[in-house]
């Protein structure tokens, strides 16, 4: 009933919105031709930043203190980090109308890590990350809409609306985990496969500050050095565990040297260019075998730890207002931009209005269709090809399980 | 032994009818209505009276009578310490709040994460005397432990011929549906540690039992893990005694006499069988007894099978998956005993469709689907899995 009246509503929103876009349609197409062709004269192509140098652990030399940007990739950067984040502030307000439920942990303010480091590898290349996925859903090529539509546990969802916000998975990217730490040994493996198969791929296995106080993840060190893995271990240190600040957790902070004997660096993980640079100075590392990196990656996330904690009982709205306003990555992407002739105001405001635009058709699309079968619960649990049963709660449910 | 006659016989007339009971009486409910339906909670909680032993009560919920019970230990014994993920504030469900300020930074702390460490900790804080009291943040979490659980907590008494023990250790952990939890917020974990003798295994399932086996757990000599169904924290609220006060380990409890049929469970579902038997008794004159088994291992055979012994039926709802679930543990002991107790008697094992599914749960349903995975009063109420019967 909720749903037919909120399909409804948003056809009647959606009708004079649409014949007000094509109303004006023709004339800003036109003077967008003339702006461009006049703009594409006044813009540079591409310039070079100063990027902050990376501390550096058991190396001799690091990642470059320059970076190159050209316009077209810093388009491309703002976009995606763009969309990201207007993707994550729209699955806060959809999670607020209770349209998606469960967990949701938003990755706003950490866009530069995921858009960084995916403009740094292959497509081909590997990717595995813990819970604070949805970012990397999207740099690995999984729609707006299909993230959007896994979130509130629609058919159309990319994982078809049985995982939801924790298990969003992708080509060549891994998902997507629950438990804390599980997915670094899982890293260490597929870079193990990466090396057997010897097709020059590389892992790039993430986890968080709080995740590199698991035991697992130095069992992994071990087994990736020992066996010179093609594995890129990347720590997202947004300074907090959940609740609990990097200093009340762990011994040493310094979580790129926590590796011991694997060669690290620490990045500054708000500049999109540094995180490039680094990830493709790691990544070469482990290209030419000469075994794991790891990367510490230092941001922040706005929101708290998930939708269910507010995020201002640990830590000050001053010190979140702070990093939002001289940290911030798109601004500071912007900022770069603008001040060296590779775009306008103008033109990065009319990428944000597009990207609004494609969020709000995703988030249409998430909340109109329709729910997976209840046919399809028991799904996907063996591998079988005969189909077999499974007990539901009573005898009259049978769930089919068709693998 | 006029009486199991008598009960026997009973079965016998109910039996009659064609094939099992499904075609008698327990037929005629009809099925249940296809296709999702968005409940608010799948159970009624059902209090207890407010208790006259042990002096002046208060009005508490779930976690606020673990906090009591902690508070109670922690006061009375200078060696017991609480720690765990997040215990310091208050812990993420508010468990420990106010025990920090009140008992020092250096007896209630916080720990990283690390739950393998936590309890090897746990462990060793224990051997070396003190009272640990360690906090898993969520049973789903559980996993990285069971090796210290089951090859080191259980076994150290055993190993050192007495020379040392953790029975100090207490674990907790809270356990089982919530309704938003899906695959990792939700599990019931406690079939896994009945396979592991050496520890206990103690499920409460309100604010008076929690505190009084809580204690109890604390006080026992042995390692226990002690499972909290976090639907309850907020939802179950009783009166409460302030003072400490001990309720058995491995005692179940009788909640409701009746001689049609046993119904047995801990946790949240004790209070879906308690709607279950009032419906039973109401729409199909059935009077069910109602078991709240308590402690999970070691369990008391002995209250089960009597009951079984005297109505002859027996129906077990947990809501951990069906294969391998504590019901299969229960089922099979209560075969052998009856069996042995009554020789001239068989058992028939009929269908068991009391327990959760056999599937892990997706998140995307969430709510929708934990509450229709998870047995509920709308489901529970028409049928027997064990029933004996005498020949001819």
């Amino acid at each position: 009933m909720r749903k037919m009246l909120l399909a409804a509503l948003s056809r009647v929103l959606q009708g004079p919105a649409a014949a007000a876009a094509a109303r004006p349609g023709a004339v800003s197409e036109v003077s967008r031709v003339v702006v461009a062709s006049r703009n594409y004269a006044d813009f540079a192509s591409e310039a070079t930043f100063d990027i902050k140098k990376c501390d550096l652990h058991r190396l001799e030399e690091g990642p470059p203190v320059t970076a190159v940007l050209t316009r077209e990739e810093g388009l491309h950067y703002y976009r995606t980090m763009q969309t990201i984040r207007r993707m994550e502030l729209k699955s806060d307000q959809l999670y607020k109308q209770k349209i998606i439920r469960g967990f949701c942990h938003l990755y706003d303010g950490q866009e530069a890590c995921c858009v960084g480091l995916e403009a740094a590898i292959n497509p081909t290349d590997h990717v595995i990350t813990a819970y604070r996925a949805h970012g990397y859903a999207y740099t690995r090529g999984t729609a707006v809409r299909e993230i959007l539509a896994e979130l509130t546990g629609r058919k159309g969802g990319c994982a078809k609306g049985k995982g939801g916000s924790m298990h969003m998975y992708a080509h060549h990217f891994y998902g997507g985990n629950g438990i804390v730490g599980a997915q670094v040994p899982l890293g260490a493996g597929i870079a193990l496969a990466c090396k057997y198969f010897g097709k020059d791929e590389i892992c790039l296995t993430l986890y968080g500050d709080g995740a590199a106080n698991q035991g697992q993840i130095f069992e992994t060190y071990n087994m990736a050095a020992l066996w010179k893995l093609p594995c890129i271990f990347i720590c997202e240190n947004n300074r907090y565990g959940m609740g609990t600040s990097v200093e009340r957790a762990a011994a040493s902070t310094d979580y790129y040297k926590r590796g011991d004997y694997i060669p690290g660096i620490r990045v500054d993980g708000m500049d999109i260019l540094c995180v490039r640079e680094a990830t493709k100075f790691a990544a070469e590392h482990c290209r030419s075998g000469k075994g794991p990196m790891l990367m510490e990656l230092q941001t922040y996330r706005y929101h708290g730890h998930s939708m269910s904690d507010p995020g201002i009982s640990y830590r000050t709205r001053e010190e979140i207002q702070e990093v939002r306003s001289k940290s911030d990555p798109i601004t500071l992407l912007k900022d770069r931009m603008v001040n060296n002739s590779l775009s306008s105001v103008e033109e990065l405001k009319e990428i944000d209005v597009e990207v609004r635009k494609e969020i709000e058709e995703a988030a249409q699309f998430a909340t109109t269709d329709p729910e997976p079968p209840l046919e399809e619960l028991g799904n996907h649990i063996y591998k079988n090809e005969p189909p077999f049963e499974v007990r539901g709660p009573s005898q009259w449910i049978k769930y089919k399980s068709v693998g | 032994m006029a009486a199991a006659g008598l009960g026997l016989c009973r079965l016998a007339v109910l039996a009659s009818g064609p094939g099992p009971l499904r075609a008698g009486v327990w037929g005629r409910l009809p099925p249940l209505a296809a296709g999702p339906r968005r409940h608010a909670a799948h159970f009624t909680f059902q209090p207890d009276a407010e208790p006259s032993a042990h002096g002046q009560t208060q009005k508490m919920n779930l976690f606020q009578s673990i906090t009591s019970a902690l508070d109670n230990t922690l006061s009375r014994d200078p060696t017991a310490v609480i720690f765990g993920e997040d215990v310091a504030f208050g812990g993420v469900f508010r468990c420990t709040v106010g025990l920090r300020d009140k008992y020092g930074k250096d007896r209630v702390f916080n720990t990283p994460l690390c739950e393998q460490g936590i309890v090897g900790f746990g462990i060793g804080v224990a051997v070396a005397g003190a009272t640990a009291i360690a906090e898993i943040q969520f049973a789903d979490y559980i996993f990285p432990a069971f090796d210290q659980i089951v090859n080191e907590a259980a076994k150290y008494r055993y190993r050192s011929g007495d020379l040392f023990n953790c029975g100090s250790l207490t674990i907790r952990a809270p356990w089982g549906c919530v309704g938003h939890g899906a695959l990792y917020h939700s599990q019931s974990p406690e079939a896994f540690f009945a396979h592991c003798p050496g520890i206990k295994v103690v499920i409460p399932r309100s604010p008076l039992q929690a505190k009084g086996l809580l204690l109890s757990c604390i006080e026992d000599k042995n390692p226990c893990i002690f499972f909290e169904p976090k639907i309850l924290y907020r939802a179950a609220v009783e009166q409460v005694p302030v003072e400490p006060y001990y309720i058995p380990l491995s005692q179940a409890e009788v909640l409701q006499e009746g001689s049609d049929v046993t119904l047995v469970a801990w946790g949240t579902q004790v209070h879906v069988i308690r709607e279950v038997a009032t419906m039973a008794q109401e729409k199909l004159g059935v009077s069910c007894e109602v078991i709240d088994l308590k402690t999970i291992l070691p369990w008391d055979t002995e209250a089960v099978c009597k009951s079984v012994v005297k109505t002859g039926r027996l129906l077990i709802s947990h809501e951990a998956p069906l294969t391998g679930g504590f019901a299969s543990e229960i089922s099979s002991t209560v075969q052998r005993w009856a069996v042995r107790e009554q020789p001239r008697s068989f058992l028939q094992l009929e269908e068991v469709p009391g327990d959760g599914p056999d599937l892990a749960l997706g998140a995307a349903h969430a709510e929708e689907e934990e509450v229709l995975s998870f047995p509920s009063p709308s489901r529970t109420s028409s049928w027997s899995p064990v029933h004996s019967r005498s020949p001819g």
